[in-house]
């Protein structure tokens, strides 16, 4: 189960900067959202994976006994889908306004002259 | 000492922003409410830096949890000082908007979303836990990006493109980076992984966890390879969101920087070579890029840059004197940056343009105002009795007795590209007869008194201030004094924030 | 997109879904669920409803701008976080009646914050969908 997080968290690592260091604007997004997955994933196999074990403490005793399921990596990851669904909606509809304007997909093209300053 | 006041800087800002939210598309309101919360939230602010330098440090632990399980917000005298300036920058930019912006900006709620953006950086320079400073982290780039595409013309979106993928991206590298220290050590209380860090043994891991620290908190405050998004995003937006943006947003950074090095990873030599190297770069780029620039705001924007390496040069050198003037820098470079976008908005008010070749002849026309505006940029250059001076001996004396020529050659180089600079914008922006052209629109001649008034206000205000800060260099010294000992060691820190329990 | 079988599937989907939105809210306490999950269900109801009959008609049957759900929200979850500091407590402490009241459970103050934060994901998710369709 491990080295299979492991595996997908490094492949989505892998494939989130390789569509960041394209140059459309859409692979751009799909590459942040990739690299925040990854990341969630990462946080969720270094709070040690547990199965079945939650972290419930017997009425006898004052602290834990055995391996438990660490609750606040869920937290983490539960806060950090939250502010990415929000990052990732903010983007996409910049993206959309962008391309309406520009009418172009490729990053390079976004460079309005000089000129245009006020 | 367990204090409720620490969390009354946010949540006055968070309440001003609800009840403009709810007097939403009623603009005259929401000026009034602006205006109102922020003098409230300077209020408060103020009288928690008193308690803070009086007293000492506080804490509040969140819904009751304590220390190193819950969330605790931290006042120390950095965090303070910290909240105080915005509070003060706030204020001033709140009074500008209320005139230098157009109504159709506001309409689409720049008002409620300039507090929540006060709001997260109150609660990023307050918090004591490193994933609440994440999550702050992120109300502020939301914010920003909402302001930053506001009125939505075709430059401003192509900036907001390029601020919005670094930002992301610097989040990105900052979440990594907490949850490989999650990971190691087991927790995210800042004082009590300042405790657990030093028994972790594999000390590789944590120099590559500081890596990932490094850049994404150099990514926000516009260091030497990471910066590029900075200039091509600031000129973009309306003069009091930059001013905004280019006070406050970069130094965020900053702080977060003195915090988690002198928290958490203690520079060793390869941080402090890197730093020192990300330093100079970062200062002879920033001084390059804003030597050939003509638009004001583009000018700025390398300033900011180039003035960034001084504090982390600061911040690379570490120790005592050299934090003393990193942290003077910063407090110096809040109050003096926000200013300039504020008086390059005045000056588009007053031309129609920020371009240097079309301006001229505003010292003639203007002299009062013009006069205001040279305290600001001699403090900026650093003119010996205003503000820019003090931090910079503290930085030269600490380089000298640390052996660091290349950071001194930079300091130096910087020091003067600044001043050339600004001299250039000032004989040609105010002393240069204006050229021949048409088109010259003032929008500041036709406007009633009252909105004249307001409008230099903010300027003469932060002005003030600036000129508090150079003149009376001596408490300021006092306050940094404190600062870069509690930062040197924290264990005054930790004591509040644990409470004694560490044995 | 006219679908006969989406248009009736939602007429009975969307009371449905909305009750089970709330379902969730209400149990987040202890089991899983909670505000941002039950807001979450809830758009979709309504953005299902929005794929079958078109997005002006969600809007008609929303009567009220989505928008106007974000401050309603926020400010029930404020209160609940500055409420504790009548009593002399921390922000965000929960407190409690003491006896479970049927059908709903426990209520405290962080039941009215997970209210607060189902109308925030409501109104926020709404907006930009809305935003979204309504551009082209």
């Amino acid at each position: 189960m491990e080295l299979l997080l492991v595996l997908i968290l490094g492949l989505l690592y892998a494939a989130g900067v390789y569509l960041i260091l394209r140059r459309s604007m859409v692979k751009l997004l799909l590459g942040i959202m990739l690299l925040g997955n990854g990341a969630n994933i990462l946080i969720f196999v270094l709070g040690k994976i547990t199965k079945g074990s939650p972290p419930v403490i017997d009425g006898a005793y004052k602290v834990f006994q055995d391996i438990y399921a660490d609750p606040i990596p869920q937290a983490l990851i539960l806060t950090a889908i939250v502010i990415s669904f929000g990052l990732t909606s903010f983007a996409i509809v910049l993206l959309k306004r962008v391309y309406a304007l520009v009418d172009s997909d490729d990053l390079d093209d976004l460079n309005t002259p000089e000129e245009e300053d006020i | 000492m367990i204090d409720n006041h620490i969390l009354a800087p946010i949540f006055v800002q968070l309440f001003t922003a609800i009840i403009q939210l709810m007097c939403w598309r009623k603009t005259l309101t929401q000026r009034y409410l602006s205006v109102g919360g922020s003098l409230i939230g300077l209020m408060v602010a103020f009288r928690l830096f008193n308690r803070v330098y009086e007293g000492g440090i506080l804490t509040l632990n969140a819904a009751n949890w304590d220390a190193p399980f819950g969330i605790v917000f931290v006042a120390d005298l950095l965090s303070v000082t910290l909240v105080l300036l915005t509070s003060i920058a706030c204020f001033a930019v709140s009074i500008f908007s209320s005139v230098g912006l157009s109504r159709q900006r506001m309409l689409y709620g720049y008002f409620p979303i300039f507090h929540f953006l006060i709001m997260g950086l109150h609660g990023a320079f307050l918090t004591g836990d490193i994933f609440n400073l994440y999550v702050y982290f992120e109300v502020i780039i939301i914010s920003s990006f909402v302001l930053m595409t506001l009125g939505g013309r075709k430059a401003q979106l192509e900036g907001a493109v390029k601020y919005m993928a670094m930002n992301i991206l610097a989040s990105m590298f900052f979440l990594t980076g907490i949850g490989i220290l999650y990971g190691i050590t087991g927790s995210l209380n800042m004082a009590d992984l300042s405790i657990r860090i030093q028994e972790v043994q594999n000390k590789a891991l944590i120099g590559i966890t500081s890596c990932f620290f490094i850049i994404g908190f150099g990514i926000k405050s516009a260091v030497f390879p990471l910066y590029y998004w900075l200039p091509s995003s600031y000129h973009t937006p309306p003069s009091a969101v930059a001013a905004t943006f280019g006070g406050l947003l970069t130094k965020v950074g900053i702080y977060a920087m003195l915090r988690v090095f002198s928290l958490i990873f203690i520079p060793d030599d390869f941080t402090r070579i890197l730093l020192m190297v990300i330093a100079v770069l970062t200062i002879l780029t920033g001084a390059f890029g804003a030597l050939i620039k003509t638009n004001i705001r583009r000018l700025f924007s390398y300033l900011i840059v180039c003035h960034i390496g001084f504090m982390i040069g600061g911040i690379a050198m570490f120790s005592k004197v050299a934090l003393m003037g990193a942290v003077f820098y910063l407090i110096h470079d809040i109050m003096v940056k926000t200013n300039m976008f504020l008086i390059a908005g005045l000056i588009r008010q007053l031309r129609g343009t920020m371009d240097m070749n079309k301006l001229g002849g505003l010292y003639s026309e203007y002299p009062k105002i013009s006069l205001i505006v040279a305290i600001v940029l001699f403090s900026l250059v650093g003119i010996p009795p205003l503000s820019g001076f003090w931090p910079k001996v503290f930085l030269f004396q600490e380089a000298f007795s640390q052996h660091q020529y290349f950071y001194i050659a930079a300091l130096i180089i910087g020091s003067f590209v600044t001043l050339y600079v600004i001299a250039k914008m000032w004989s040609e922006v105010f002393w240069k007869n204006p050229p021949a052209s048409e088109g010259m629109e003032n929008l500041f001649a036709p406007m009633p008194p009252y909105k004249k008034i307001l409008m230099v206000l903010p300027i003469g205000l932060m002005a003030l201030a600036t000129l508090y800060i150079g003149l009376n260099a001596e408490a300021i010294v006092k306050v940094t004094d404190i600062i870069s000992t509690q930062l040197m060691d924290p264990s005054a820190y930790i004591d509040a924030v644990l409470g004694n329990k560490t044995d | 997109m006219k679908s006969a079988i989406l248009q009736t599937a939602t007429r009975y989907l969307l009371p449905i879904l909305l009750l089970f939105s709330f379902f969730l809210l209400l149990r987040g306490h202890y089991y899983p669920g909670g505000g941002f999950v039950g807001g979450l269900v809830a758009s979709i109801a309504f953005v299902l409803h929005s794929f079958a009959n078109g997005t002006e008609n969600t809007m008609k049957i929303l009567r009220y701008k989505p928008l106007s759900l974000i401050p309603i929200g926020l400010a029930t979850s404020a209160v609940s976080v500055t409420f504790p500091l009548l009593f002399g407590l921390p922000p965000m402490t929960g407190l409690w009646f003491e006896e479970p009241i049927p059908v709903i459970g426990m209520i405290g103050s962080a039941l009215f914050f997970d209210i607060g934060v189902y109308l925030v994901v409501i109104g926020v998710v709404l907006t930009i969908l809305f935003t979204i369709a309504l551009n082209d």
